[in-house]
């Protein structure tokens, strides 16, 4: 997000590709674009992100097929790079638990706005881990990593995503650093209102497939959480099974993806909050019926936008594909800016990158012949 | 002793060959990670334990162990099963 304290500030798209990280100037407008890149060219990048408290430090969590993981870290936009001195690893066996490996880190998120150089990270195998300078050194956080009832509710590499089960959506509220919510893949969703002490299990109200036990962590699979900016209280989710929304101090989540068409569904990756409206939301559905093939429902591709916190939904696919447009957009790789008129981004599978410059009534194509991009960020750098 | 760098791995070393010390394969291993910070944790995981694309030769034989015993006058060579599209 922009701060709104800062100096000039400049948009850019971080691209997050299977093959390397590109970078996506706004020339001026949102109406020319410079593509910058490939960094890292042959990397599997699954997240990059710009620090919003400084404008300027730039992490990307990076591994090849054949070479451990590990982050990298420009203060320059990229022109400069510089790899973390420690990344995120697990440390040795404990509790009479197997020791683990990290083998990517799958989410960064920065800290809370008065703990300048805080960050957390997110691993498959699931993990949480903390950086105090900026991302240089990273350390095992919290009591979640050697917890026997979370190593149980993680699982194993044959119970996740097909990459491995991944820890994501660290959302650290802007109102308490202390409490941070985060979603596991699986392993449902969880909160700490001290600093990662303990731990609470934030499960009420979703559903799980069927004939599993809802009441179970393990059977829960959050596809992605968002914290409102203008109403930290309220959080969006959309899950493996259905799109809800959250207001706190409540516990239980309300499925507000029952309102979206029947014959689209409410399965997806994506979701992305206004960060001006908390009413506003949009997700981008896909196909989760029979072997769950993930791509858009009947080959044509649509955004759908909630503007009464999921009261209704309306769909948005302007510009986009009318048919055979099997597209898989996963669960970071949709984002917005923070212009007057807000603008939305996102990137799929087949390496094509689309923008909105009007809150999703119309979308073009950005760049085209990327590899399949795995995230897209919208940042604010400082010039 | 001489070390031999695969490719993936020479933007840490910028040159193919480098030279390191120690007297097992762990300690030029970690002398590697002296002279190019981060380069180890590439090739050996937090565990201790080499990674699966990661093979290693002395001389001409493959090692296992971090432990394997060196001489002066050894050859290093790290080497990276390529595989994956």
């Amino acid at each position: 997000m922009a701060n709104p304290n800062a100096g000039p500030q400049r948009l850019v798209l971080l691209v997050a590709t299977r093959k390397g990280l590109w970078l996506l100037h706004d020339e001026g407008g949102r109406t020319a674009w410079r593509l910058d890149g490939p960094h890292f060219l042959g990397h599997i990048v699954h997240h990059a992100v710009l620090d919003p408290r400084d404008g300027h430090t730039l992490l990307v969590a990076a591994r090849t097929g054949h070479l451990g993981p590990t982050i990298l870290r420009s203060t320059d936009l990229g022109a400069h790079w510089q790899e973390a001195a420690r990344p995120p690893a697990f440390g040795p066996a404990v509790n009479g638990l197997p020791a683990r490996t990290v083998d990517h880190t799958f989410w960064l998120a920065p800290g809370h706005a008065s703990q300048p150089g805080v960050w957390y990270a997110g691993t498959s195998p699931q993990g949480l881990f903390r950086s105090e300078d900026g991302g240089q050194t990273w350390a095992p956080w919290s009591s979640l990593n050697d917890d026997p009832d979370f190593r149980t509710w993680m699982g194993t590499v044959q119970d996740g995503t097909p990459d491995g089960p991944k820890l994501h959506s660290i959302l650290v509220d802007p109102d308490d650093p202390q409490h941070i919510v985060l979603g596991m893949s699986g392993g449902g969703v969880h909160e700490t209102r001290d600093g990662g002490h303990t731990f609470q299990t934030l499960i009420d109200g979703l559903d799980v497939v069927e004939g599993f036990e809802p009441g179970e962590p393990t059977f829960h699979d959050p596809h992605c959480l968002r914290q409102c900016p203008s109403r930290p209280t309220r959080l969006y989710q959309q899950n493996h099974c259905g799109i809800y929304r959250l207001d706190r101090p409540a516990t239980r989540w309300e499925r507000i993806g029952r309102a979206m068409p029947p014959e689209v569904g409410d399965v997806g990756f994506p979701l992305v909050v206004h960060p001006r409206d908390a009413d506003v939301a949009w997700v981008f559905p896909m196909d989760g019926t029979d072997v769950w093939p993930r791509t858009s429902p009947g080959g044509r591709p649509a955004a759908y936008v909630t503007r009464d916190g999921g009261l209704s939904w309306s769909r948005q696919a302007a510009g986009f594909p009318a048919e055979q447009a099997w597209w898989t957009v996963k669960r970071q790789a949709m984002t917005a800016d923070r212009e007057a008129t807000l603008g939305l981004y996102l990137g799929h599978s087949g390496g094509e990158l689309w923008g909105s410059v009007d809150e999703g009534d119309h979308w073009q194509c950005l760049a085209r012949h990327l590899p399949a991009i795995q995230a897209v960020e919208a940042v604010y750098a400082a010039v | 002793m001489r070390v031999l760098i695969p490719s993936a791995l020479q933007s840490y070393t910028q040159a193919a060959w480098v030279e390191a010390e120690g007297t097992t394969v762990g300690e030029v291993l970690a002398d590697l990670d002296r002279q190019y910070p981060g380069i180890r944790f590439r090739m050996v995981d937090e565990q201790g334990a080499v990674r699966p694309h990661i093979r290693l030769f002395v001389n001409s034989a493959q090692v296992f162990r971090l432990d394997a015993p060196l001489a002066a006058t050894d050859r290093l060579h790290i080497v990276q099963a390529l595989s994956g599209g």
